[in-house]
């Protein structure tokens, strides 16, 4: 099996203020999508991306706050999983809930570095 | 005969304090001279006392018996007297004065340090349990074969090449320093888990040992508890974790000694003491940050002993096990959480998820679809129960296997 990472992007929508219950069954939904492939043995880590505070360094030293002004969709978060094939791992993509709220998966191939 | 049944119940309190505290003076290179010491002390005591009576102070008795006959070995035993009289010079104590500290104190620290040498990775981990039952619970060699469904030569030569391994790795019996503690907690927690499971899921029939095995590991876990160096939320989490389990052991098998599964246990028969007790060290383990796997399976066995049908109850070990998942991956548990979302979502969705965790040689998996099925093909769940009946090997799996299939003829 081969490392594959996933991808997650969706649009920008800072007024967005989800209710405390839109939030919860968003929880599940990530989690029970996660735990389906963790429990086929095929999870290898993940990490949620923070959208607050972030900032994109320039050549020249310049900073700029957060991608969000000039870009459509942001990357909210990626994970690891491990799988025979990139077909196979497509087939755990297609679970993500991000794509019910209009996002997308990038799902790319990871190439191990020998250090 | 009254004299036996002290023996044999010193034997089990006894014996792993005096072989911790010899070896812990003598090291682990000579851990067989401190076992023939401690053998020929009770030896002696069962003669002695079987025909003089007991002694006032029985236990004050071996210590004193162990006490001698350790000068007289240092004294006369050419071999140990080379080997280990050597090795103490070398750390600065003299047999003249040497003497054995058999004090409250130095009996704890000793057996503290023994769970720390005997539950090393170093060892594989039946080896490890082998070794922790004879070292650290004083069980008999044939009692160890029982539990392994093996015989005594198997258990003597496993043991054997254990000591064998701990010997030429050298390792220390002392108590890990504070920096290491957590790492080396770690692997005496898996050993404890693997411990308590053997006699929970043991395929032996001997219902009586099995009970006898758990009971050792929360002996055990309670002991680092006790101790404040040892006594880490991981823990009081497996504790818990224990606790909880352990309640249900009146309730798991029927009178013919067949296991009862859990939805058709007498609740009444769940020891109410332990639920409790395993709320108190579940609470205790949530000081701190960490979650580890303890945590999430004590929280699963929580839902498991609450006897409320909450609304919410299996969402939440769903999750549990979600979770759980992505720390540590097992097929049970993956079996588990796929039960769980039968519960919650719907058997039709919980088919979809159990075909993909593809584990085609496991008659649990194959019992979990015969279940699924059940309701929308029966031929499907024939098909799936008779794969799991010819992969099942324990006696009782087969049999709740074929109740399974009558009820379905």
């Amino acid at each position: 099996m081969t490392e594959f990472m996933m991808i997650f992007r969706s649009e920008y929508q800072p007024d967005f203020k989800p209710t405390p219950e839109q939030m919860e069954a968003s929880i599940k939904q990530w989690q029970d999508w996660m735990g389906s492939i963790a429990a086929q043995g095929k999870f290898v880590g993940t990490n949620r991306l923070s959208s607050v505070g972030s900032k994109v360094l320039k050549p020249n030293n310049v900073v700029s706050d957060g991608p969000f002004a000039e870009v459509k969709e942001i990357v909210g978060g990626y994970i690891v999983v491990k799988s025979n094939s990139m077909e196979e791992a497509m087939e755990l993509a297609a679970g993500c809930p991000i794509l019910q709220v209009g996002g997308n998966v990038e799902v790319r191939n990871v190439i191990p570095m020998n250090m | 005969m009254a004299e036996d049944k002290v023996i044999q119940q010193l034997f089990k309190t006894e014996y792993r304090k005096l072989i911790a505290v010899l070896c812990k003076s003598f090291g682990i290179i000579h851990i067989e001279h401190a076992e023939d010491i401690v053998n020929d002390t009770f030896l002696l005591a069962s003669e002695k006392w079987t025909k003089e009576g007991l002694p006032v102070n029985p236990a004050a008795w071996l210590y004193t018996v162990a006490k001698n006959k350790t000068k007289d070995h240092l004294k006369h035993d050419k071999i140990f007297n080379d080997k280990i009289v050597a090795d103490l010079k070398q750390h600065g104590d003299f047999v003249e004065n040497f003497e054995i500290d058999l004090s409250i104190g130095n009996i704890k620290d000793s057996q503290l340090a023994m769970i720390f040498a005997i539950c090393n990775p170093i060892i594989p981990p039946e080896s490890q349990i082998g070794l922790a039952l004879r070292i650290l619970c004083g069980f008999g060699i044939d009692e160890i074969a029982d539990a392994f469904l093996t015989n005594k030569e198997t258990i003597n030569k496993r043991l054997f090449r254990a000591k064998e391994k701990l010997r030429t790795a050298k390792i220390k019996i002392e108590l890990p320093l504070q920096f290491e503690i957590n790492e080396r907690l770690e692997n005496v927690l898996t050993t404890l888990y693997l411990l308590y499971n053997e006699g929970y899921y043991s395929t032996t029939q001997n219902t009586i040992l099995r009970k006898e095995l758990c009971l050792e590991a929360m002996r055990l876990t309670y002991f680092l508890i006790e101790n404040e160096t040892t006594n880490k939320a991981n823990v009081n989490a497996l504790m818990a974790l224990m606790c909880f389990h352990a309640s249900r052991f009146d309730a798991r098998t029927n009178e013919l000694g067949e296991p009862v599964l859990y939805d058709n246990q007498d609740k009444n028969l769940w020891d109410e003491d332990l639920i409790l007790k395993g709320n108190t060290f579940l609470i205790k383990s949530a000081a701190g940050e960490e979650v580890s796997k303890y945590h999430i399976e004590a929280s699963i066995a929580f839902w498991h002993s609450t006897k409320l049908e909450h609304t919410n109850k299996w969402e939440h070990i769903l999750q549990l096990y979600n979770q759980l998942l992505l720390i540590d991956y097992s097929p049970i548990s993956a079996l588990n959480r796929t039960y769980a979302l039968s519960k919650t979502a719907g058997k039709a969705i919980a088919i979809a998820e159990a075909i993909k965790l593809n584990l085609h040689e496991n008659h649990f998996y194959h019992s979990l679809l015969g279940y699924l099925y059940t309701d929308f093909d029966v031929k499907l769940a024939i098909y799936h129960y008779e794969l799991a009946l010819s992969l099942a090997k324990s006696k009782n799996d087969k049999n709740i296997i074929e109740n399974r299939l009558k009820a379905l003829r």
